[in-house]
């Protein structure tokens, strides 16, 4: 016998003057391999075409789905309807601007925050078309790409404790992206660059150590190491800035 | 009416890889950049891409020897002589440079590691040696149809990794990216195009871009196919607003590819580097058979050709059954848990998530699905579009058109920056030589079109049709009449039926308010375009009588260089009609390579000199 799923469903759009947030409520039949992409479609072109969600890749590699399913942010494609119980609560990631129902505007966020990490790579050297590559260990390509996994869904920004109360902190998101160019030797910044930009309660100071970054992460990104060695980096820097006369003119070498 | 309106110098309709890589060189060089995107750039289909790219830097062991002119020649056979070569010739020329830069951006490509290492081939295990004085420099996987191995990789996040360092570029350079906004008509004047209409998704609000050069880079339009590899935003949005011109060719429409290794039931794509890797397709009794059909290339013949054995194979009543119909499988065990969990770490992440299948210890279900569009917006090699004075096109969106009537594997990554890298420079040339006049008033009439257009889908005044039931009635036409065995009686059946369903998308009325960011209205305003896309795929397929490349009829099984050595152009000219005019051009005008056999696949060819029957 196939279950009968009760779907309670987050409902409001910000551009009807007559919306009032509440929760709909949808029945749907399971399926095999059943997953919220799929029950999210089948509810919209089914029964309300009105509701708001966000799939594109529908294979967790886009990171556009991310919404809190019965309590936890994840991704709603790779979600079976199997691994949850019969009534299924669906709710938007919090932290992110409301678009409506359970679309939020992740983009606008990412952007803002990659630009205030300067999330690329730092050098003045020049791109010469007719040299071969600069070498590097395959080792350390693999370090890299293990961080450089992370895609952006913002499941570690919406169960962040801290991210939930000061919306400048820039979220477990950016530390591994930070992590990820501290490790690449083609960046140029230096320690107290990096200090600059992360060294602050808008960065590595501002985490509570709640974890529940790294245990929402689809990914499976090693958040927590990364902010552990991040923090130590970033503290020695700022013992050695407290010590050290304030340099005059200092600039950041791009 | 209320409507915000944006001016710049390089509008790009599409912020993937071919979009960004072309507003990089566009912000480079002074000029501004705003980039629409249906979703945050960073999730644009190009991440999906999985493999590789391919470029010859000839760096590894079985890569020795490999050059631009190899590259070429790969590239034009895999094309089955349907692409441009002078094209071809400029991409494979340029694709080393472009990998170089992608590195020099901080794009973390895989290695070589000197000294002796194991590989796979069609289930044997080998060894090479990795020579000392190309340690740490990039390296290269076996892809599908290349003599040399050519597939620069980063695991199995290639598109991935790449997209993020170019997005990184372009925070970098502050170029704009609007995302969620949608553009919807192209601003044109009959011969200059100005710049879009566009619907921002957010908020559901019309906007005005006017910009002195508009790019489309919207990739392809597998959701044509209800059975597609796809992203659900490859919805041939870039296509719908360029033909839609009426003056803007759709190029070699029919050109439809589909990928060996599909996963039952959900069409996600596995990886070509399974194969690359040394994975080999298995049937029902769980024994190799692309060996048996094509013995010296095997699973790493063209993707036109092994999708093709594989149905033919589940014809022959090889099939594993299954409550999704018959598929084979892929087998990739015996490269062992260490490669699959970091080389395809992907295909082993998706293979557990949405098959409940560990792809260490067993099987994987696949089947040929929907994969690439060859065709798009017909361009010259500079990337300009045909018709319409400062409309360029790139990556999988344009038919520029290296890849003919088939796409060989890790050429698509590789078109994406290295087109846009030259495109990149041809858009600049064009900017600095711009003497363009913006009509507001065109502006404005293109405004009050598409928002009459929203008020009769609101207010249901053409009708009452329901978008969905019209979009899985096309989807469905073109699985099971447009797909990888094409004959001339379901052909024209599709197209009677695709006209019906195009008269019914005229009748689409909304069921819900379509107040603020609605997606239905967003379909609705796109559906009757995606039917005549559907249509233009149908009808050239219908007309072109031979075979070549992903194009497979049964009744005209031979590549016909006499007649068909050439690229159809379907043009949307009546507004009226529900069938595109459909033109021909030569496909190639430079010919650095005739036409010959693949080395793979079949061989029936009718030569370009054979005499005309009567």
């Amino acid at each position: 016998m196939s279950r009968q799923l009760t779907f309670h469903i987050f409902r409001f759009n910000p551009e009807d003057p007559k919306s009032e947030p509440h929760t709909d409520t949808f029945v749907l039949e399971e399926t095999p391999s059943l997953t919220l992409f799929i029950a999210l479609n089948k509810i919209r072109e089914e029964q309300d075409p009105s509701l708001m969600f966000d799939f594109a890749c529908r294979m967790a590699i886009c990171g556009s789905c991310g919404m809190v399913i019965n309590g936890r942010p994840g991704l709603a494609c790779k979600t079976l309807t199997t691994e949850l119980p019969q009534e299924i609560t669906l709710m938007p990631l919090p932290v992110f601007k409301l678009v409506g129902d359970l679309s939020v505007d992740t983009g606008t966020w990412f952007r803002q925050t990659n630009t205030k990490i300067e999330s690329w790579i730092h050098t003045d050297q020049e791109f010469d078309a007719e040299a071969v590559e600069e070498r590097m260990e395959n080792d350390l390509a693999n370090a890299i790409f293990e961080l450089e996994r992370c895609i952006e869904c913002g499941c570690c920004v919406a169960s962040c404790g801290t991210a939930n109360m000061r919306p400048d902190f820039v979220g477990a998101f950016a530390l591994n992206r930070i992590g990820r160019f501290i490790m690449d030797p083609r960046d140029k910044r230096s320690n107290p660059d990096y200090f600059e930009v992360v060294g602050t309660d808008q960065g590595i100071f501002g985490c509570m150590g709640l974890l529940a970054c790294e245990d929402v992460c689809p990914r499976e990104i090693p958040l927590q190491d990364q902010l552990g060695i991040l923090r130590r980096k970033m503290a020695f820097q700022g013992l050695k800035n407290i010590f050290k006369p304030k340099e005059k003119g200092h600039h950041r070498r791009f | 009416m209320e409507h915000e309106t944006f001016y710049t110098d390089l509008l790009c309709v599409g912020a993937g890889l071919a979009g960004e890589r072309v507003a990089i060189s566009a912000a480079a060089a002074g000029f501004d950049a705003i980039l629409l995107s249906l979703v945050p750039a960073r999730r644009s289909h190009s991440c999906a891409a999985e493999g590789g790219m391919q470029a010859a830097l000839g760096n590894c062991a079985m890569g020795e020897g490999d050059s631009p002119d190899v590259h070429f020649a790969d590239t034009v056979k895999g094309s089955d002589w349907g692409c441009d070569q002078e094209c071809a010739r400029i991409f494979a020329d340029t694709a080393p440079t472009a990998v170089r830069e992608a590195a020099y951006w901080g794009m973390p490509w895989n290695r070589v590691v000197a000294g002796k290492a194991k590989y796979w081939k069609g289930g044997e295990e080998f060894e090479a040696e990795e020579k000392k004085d190309k340690h740490g420099l990039i390296t290269a996987r076996a892809f599908g149809g290349t003599a040399k191995w050519r597939t620069c990789y980063t695991a199995d996040g290639t598109g991935h990794t790449l997209l993020y360092t170019l997005d990184n570029k372009i925070t970098q350079l502050g170029v704009s990216v609007h995302d969620r906004v949608e553009a919807v008509s192209l601003i044109h004047d009959g011969a200059n195009c100005m710049g879009c209409v566009a619907r921002d998704l957010k908020t559901g609000k019309l906007r005005v871009y006017l910009a002195k050069a508009t790019l489309i880079a919207t990739g392809g339009y597998g959701r044509l196919y209800s059975e597609t590899t796809n992203t659900v935003i490859n919805d041939g949005g870039g296509h719908i607003i360029a033909l839609d011109t009426g003056l803007v060719p759709f190029g070699n429409p029919e050109a439809v590819q589909f990928h060996p290794t599909g996963v039952v039931p959900t069409n996600i794509l596995v990886t070509e580097g399974c194969r690359g890797d040394g994975g080999t397709l298995l049937d029902v009794d769980e024994k190799r058979f692309m060996d048996k059909y094509e013995p010296a290339k095997a699973e790493l013949a063209s993707r036109d050709v092994v999708s093709r054995w594989m149905m033919y194979h589940i014809a022959q009543g090889k099939g594993v059954p299954s409550p999704y119909g018959d598929h084979l499988w892929l087998d990739i065990r015996h490269l062992g848990a260490k490669h699959i969990t970091t080389k395809l770490r992907e295909v082993y992440d998706l293979c557990r998530n949405f098959l409940g299948v560990d792809p260490i210890h067993q099987l994987i279900p696949v089947r040929p699905a929907q994969h690439y569009s060859m065709g798009g917006v017909r361009t010259n090699s500079d990337g300009a579009a045909y018709g319409l004075k400062g409309l360029f096109s790139c990556g999988e969106s344009a038919c520029w058109d290296m890849h003919g009537f088939n796409r060989l594997g890790g050429n698509s990554l590789a078109e994406t920056i290295v087109a846009g890298r030259h495109v990149g420079t041809k858009v600049v040339e064009f900017l600095e030589g711009a003497q363009v006049t913006l009509s507001s008033a065109l502006a404005d009439e293109g405004l009050a079109k598409m928002d009459e257009r929203v008020k009769r889908l609101v207010n249901r005044t053409d009708g009452a049709e329901n978008v969905y039931a019209i979009r899985d009635a096309m989807q469905k036409v073109m699985m099971d009449k447009v797909g990888i065995f094409r004959n001339g009686d379901d052909l024209q059946s599709a197209v009677d039926t695709l006209r019906e369903i195009y008269a019914q998308a005229q009748k689409i009325g909304l069921r819900s308010s379509g107040v603020g960011a609605n997606p239905e209205l967003a379909l609705a305003l796109k559906m009757p375009g995606m039917v005549r896309l559907a249509i233009c795929v149908a009808y050239g397929a219908l007309m072109r009588t031979e075979s070549r490349g992903c194009h497979a009829r049964d009744d005209y099984k031979a590549r016909n260089d006499r007649d068909w050595l050439n690229r159809t152009l379907a043009y949307w000219r009546d507004t009226q009609a529900d069938l595109p005019t459909l033109e021909y051009e030569p496909s190639t005008q430079v010919m650095y390579l005739p036409p010959g056999d693949r080395g793979y696949g079949k061989t029936e060819i009718i030569p370009m000199d054979a005499p005309k029957e009567d």
